[in-house]
């Protein structure tokens, strides 16, 4: 589904990215784990069109998508749910969601995604007229997903959705993320919470200051010597 | 989808109605009554207030709407108002010399150059907009400012060899044709009743009356579209973008094109302002068009509130019209015959000299009291205001309605 090919992305004189390669294939849950700084959320920023990169190839689906902008590359049906989340945090939580349907016009689909995101997140039909920016962290990140969902995503790519969360939190966003992939939508999850996001995806890349160092399977990366020493707190 | 703000007349308590059709009244037959007890300058202080209202809404797009702060915004007025000249001049000559058995076609000219303004004042925002667009808040603000700047000096210098110079245009012994149809509303619409008050009621269809119509027509044109815009999916957008670009973009909105669409929008109104108030003063000259013109404009917004039509209306009356309310009644007399205060020739420019620090003192008071401004747009209110719960569960309701269908038209919960 998605092809990264020896991908570089520079900050100015900085060369972020040096070179990375990395598959997702259709249904999959595909996690891109490293340290602070390594470069994933770099790596995302390309993806989706935020940052344009210096050298490589991004295929999706066959359709070269490397340097599109952003609003190109979500119309392709690759939706980010950025670091930090990024929600309007003026908005209400019900005109979030419909920004995440911006791009749609299928009134009845749009109806009926607002209704499965209610199902998924309970909280935010509570919170409905509630500002975004008054909402709980927790609340944020399920908004932050729900208006990705809302784009009717093939893939998604979340950054740290565990970032600054309480353990159960983390737990439920964890469970819905698995959720969503059994619906059908392919997930590329960057997660410095190494243990977690290995125990749920199919394949897993672990990324080094700009280096792919390691790939596999997540039961594979999870029994890895050198996994466990640098991102499980073990040894 | 988005929280509905038109006026909807059949959701409009009946209260409401019978305010908006009292104000359409008072704004129609308001230069009637002025020009009949021959107060002609007030007609024209309207006339002018209008224009400032067309301004403020079509800068309100970029500004409001859009959150790009343009302070050379005067420039699109400027370019409008030279068009209309450059423009109108030679076509109402050739349309008096190729078409002589239609002697009022020449006075079409006017309306016929309205479109090619208002498109030189868009064309101008997208050649300055595509590459300053990049530059975020206070860099595009400044940027924008000298633009402003370098056409009113361009003007000044006599660019092209065509505008003239400071003497500004037409030349001397030229002047711009009369709109059709005043030649013959002058001739026919006027009535007299001698007795009628202290002073009697002599109404004359002037040039004033004529351009204040005129105006009002275009302001209502204006609202129109302004609110259609705030409700479309393009105003979705720039709220949106003004809240966060990235997560706009990453929502599938072409943060760029979106820019480039407000900019281009607002200058288009610019140059319809520009050539209306160019054949309203039937002259123009570089220094209409200044910076301060610039900060008016940016005032009337703030001091109403972003995003806001009424807001915008009232804002162009207390920036605009008020302080030529005080200057027109202290030299026409009136306010020495209303109030018993002798106004000296030194009082009366040290009026229009102090009203930049009235201004001043205004948006300071504002901004701590007010920072919404007078008449803020439910949005902004909502935006700024602490949580106030009733109201957004009120405007939540019928959006989640909306997309559920449950809603209908005119019903309150
Ligand atoms: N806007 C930026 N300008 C310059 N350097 C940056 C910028 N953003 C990130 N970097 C650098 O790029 C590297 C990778 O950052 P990032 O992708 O955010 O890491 P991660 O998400 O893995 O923590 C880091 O060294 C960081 O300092
Ligand atoms: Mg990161």
């Amino acid at each position: 589904m998605l092809t990264v090919t020896n991908l570089k992305t520079c900050y100015g004189k900085i060369e972020a990215l040096k070179g990375i390669s990395l598959t997702v294939n259709e249904g999959e849950i595909v996690t891109l784990i490293g340290a602070n700084g390594a470069g994933k959320s770099t790596t995302l920023k390309t993806l989706s069109g935020q940052l344009v990169p210096t050298a490589g190839s991004i295929e999706f689906e066959g359709v070269k998508i490397a340097g599109l902008p952003a609003h190109k590359v979500t119309q392709k049906g690759i939706i980010q749910v950025p670091e930090g989340r990024r929600i309007f945090s003026r908005m209400t939580v019900l005109e979030n969601l419909d920004m995440g349907a911006y791009l749609r016009s299928d009134k009845e689909g749009i109806k009926a995604d607002l209704e499965h995101v209610f199902e998924l997140f309970p909280r935010l039909r509570e919170r409905l007229a509630q500002k975004g920016g008054t909402l709980s962290g927790g609340e944020q990140q399920m908004l932050a997903m729900g208006r990705a969902l809302m784009a009717n995503p093939r893939l998604l790519m979340l950054d740290e959705p565990s970032m600054g969360l309480a353990p159960v939190v983390v737990e439920t966003i964890f469970e819905i993320i698995e959720k969503l992939n059994q619906d059908g939508i392919t997930i590329l999850l960057v997660e410095q919470n190494a243990n977690l996001a290995l125990s749920i995806a199919d394949r897993g890349y672990v990324l080094e200051t700009g280096q792919m160092k390691l790939t596999g399977t997540g039961e594979e990366l999870l029994a890895n010597e050198d996994v466990r020493k640098a991102y499980l707190g073990e040894g | 989808m988005d929280i509905r703000t038109s006026v909807d007349a059949a959701k409009m308590s009946p209260l409401k109605l019978a305010i908006y059709a009292g104000l359409c009244l008072l704004v129609f037959i308001a230069p009637i009554w002025f020009q009949g007890f021959g107060q002609l300058f007030l007609v024209r202080i309207l006339a002018i207030v209008g224009i400032y209202v067309m301004l403020a809404l079509g800068l309100n797009i970029v500004v409001g709407y859009a959150g790009l702060l343009d302070l050379g915004y005067i420039a699109f007025y400027a370019i409008g108002a030279y068009t209309g000249i450059l423009g109108g001049l030679p076509l109402s000559h050739w349309l008096a010399a190729t078409f002589p058995q239609y002697p009022w076609l020449p006075g079409m000219s006017y309306f016929i150059m309205i479109p090619f303004a208002a498109l030189a004042g868009a064309i101008t925002g997208i050649t300055l907009g595509t590459p300053v667009l990049r530059l975020r808040g206070d860099y595009l603000a400044i940027v924008t400012l000298g633009f402003g700047e370098i056409v009113r000096i361009a003007l000044n210098n006599n660019i092209f060899g065509i505008t003239n110079g400071a003497a500004g245009l037409p030349k001397a012994g030229e002047s711009v044709p009369k709109p059709f149809p005043l030649e013959w509303l002058q001739n026919h619409l006027y009535f007299s009743w001698p007795n009628f008050g202290s002073t009697g009621f002599n109404f004359t269809f002037t040039a004033n009356v004529y351009w204040y119509y005129i105006i009002v027509l275009l302001c209502v044109f204006t609202i129109f579209v302004v609110r259609r815009l705030d409700d479309s999916r393009l105003g979705r957008s720039w709220t949106a973008m003004r809240e966060d670009e990235v997560a706009a973009a990453s929502m599938g909105i072409n943060i760029t094109g979106a820019k480039l669409y407000a900019f281009s929008l607002g200058a288009l109104w610019g140059g319809m302002a520009g050539i209306t108030f160019a054949n309203f003063q039937g002259f123009v000259s570089p220094e209409s068009f200044t910076f301060m013109e610039s900060v008016f404009v940016v005032s009337i917004i703030v001091l109403g509130g972003m995003g806001s039509v009424p807001g915008a209306i009232v804002g162009a009356l207390v920036i605009q019209g008020v302080p030529e309310l005080i200057r027109g009644m202290a030299s026409s007399g009136l306010l020495q015959t209303l109030t018993g205060i002798q106004v000296s020739a030194e009082a009366q420019s040290a009026i229009s000299n102090y009203r930049y620090l009235v201004f001043g003192a205004l948006m300071v008071i504002m901004m701590a009291w007010k920072p919404q401004g007078i008449l803020p747009s439910k949005r902004r209110a909502r935006e700024l205001a602490p949580e106030s719960e009733a109201a957004l569960d009120e405007s939540n309701q019928t959006l989640y309605d909306a997309q559920h269908d449950t809603a209908h038209p005119g019903e309150d919960r």
